[in-house]
């Protein structure tokens, strides 16, 4: 058993309405104790509303092996892009 | 004269607030580019930066209502030893990680509930003060009852360690809770509360904490004291002036 703190990814939301990024990682013993970290180390300078962090291993990350299968036969698809229509600027951010 | 007594009281007021923030920041400080972890390390320096912060804020409200031309950088930079008037606690060495984040606790924990208090200040500007330190205080104390928490009720080392700090530290707690004719006149005059009082709130952050880390508070109530009224401060508190004093003592005015 490994007495290394467990590795954090730490995505903040910079303002209301926008999503959640990824910004970085760090080490902590718990998430409560990852919440404080990342405000300290990512949020200093006022970046951030809201933050979640996520224990790293409990990611499931795609291959960088399977790009080929999983990317490229979307390159080829013009159609699937939505380009054709006119967006009225009333709209706003999408 | 009760005026020029209240503008005094005020002055030593302000400096024990002052005071504090000042020598623990720059105790905090100490840590940056040395705590056991990097978010630990930056953690520390926010602290330092923010107990800093609250120091010009006090300094430079105590110079002015003491009206002789002095500025925060002066009092913090220029005056001496006896002149000093935080908590005996704060100007205490480091000692190892456990001890620091303890004082913090400690000192954290009594923040919390002193401006509590002062954001309801009869003065203006103390109010004022406090209402912004006291969202970063609020932080503080999260922070240093989590690590207190987790570090008691860690291993073996950790309890032992964060036990010996806090049996180091208890007899300078009392200090906080000292009260003399200062804090009656600010007292009556409703600028802040009087420290005595505040203990039952200090206790029910403090004790119930402390239980959580599985650690005993030591018996008795016995506290040194010295350091708020600049009646006997420790040896310790003219080494730190020597090192945060030196560039304007040697090269004095010096700005950057």
């Amino acid at each position: 058993m490994s007495r290394e703190w467990p590795l954090w990814e730490i995505f903040i939301r910079g303002q209301h309405g926008m999503s959640h990024r990824h910004v970085g990682s760090l080490h902590a013993p718990d998430a409560e104790t990852a919440i404080r970290n990342a405000r300290d180390v990512y949020t200093r300078r006022n970046e951030g509303v809201s933050i979640w962090v996520v224990e790293a291993s409990q990611i499931t990350a795609s291959s960088p092996s399977d790009k080929g299968p999983l990317y490229e036969p979307s390159e080829s698809k013009v159609y699937r892009h939505p380009t054709f229509f006119d967006i009225p600027d009333e709209v706003g951010h999408m | 004269m009760a005026e020029v007594m209240e503008k005094t009281a005020l002055f030593e007021f302000l400096c024990r607030m002052g005071d504090n923030t000042l020598i623990l920041g720059h105790r905090v400080s100490e840590w940056c580019g040395h705590a056991p972890v990097l978010e630990e390390d930056i953690a520390l320096a926010n602290t330092a930066l923010d107990l800093i912060g609250q120091t010009q804020l006090w300094l430079e409200y105590a110079a002015e209502v003491e009206g002789k031309g002095r500025s925060a950088d002066d009092l913090a930079f220029l005056r001496d030893v006896w002149d000093f008037r935080n908590v005996l606690m704060l100007e205490l060495p480091n000692g190892d990680f456990g001890q620091t984040l303890m004082r913090q606790f400690l000192f954290d924990a009594w923040q919390v509930v002193m401006l509590g208090h002062l954001v309801r200040s009869s003065d203006t500007r103390v109010s004022e003060i406090a209402e912004k330190a006291s969202k970063e205080v609020a932080y503080h104390l999260d922070r240093s009852r989590g690590t207190v928490i987790g570090l008691g009720d860690g291993t073996e080392e950790s309890n032992a360690r964060m036990q010996a700090a806090l049996e180091r530290l208890w007899p300078y707690v009392g200090e906080m809770f000292a009260s003399d004719e200062t804090d009656a006149a600010m007292l009556a005059a409703g600028v802040a509360p009087d420290p005595a009082s505040l203990r039952a709130e200090f206790d029910a952050i403090v004790l119930p904490a402390l239980a959580e880390a599985t650690l005993t508070v030591p018996e008795g109530d016995f506290a040194h004291k010295g350091g708020r009224d600049g009646g006997m401060h420790t040896e310790h508190l003219g080494h730190i002036l020597c090192t945060m004093q030196w560039l304007q003592r040697a090269y004095p005015g010096a700005k950057w």
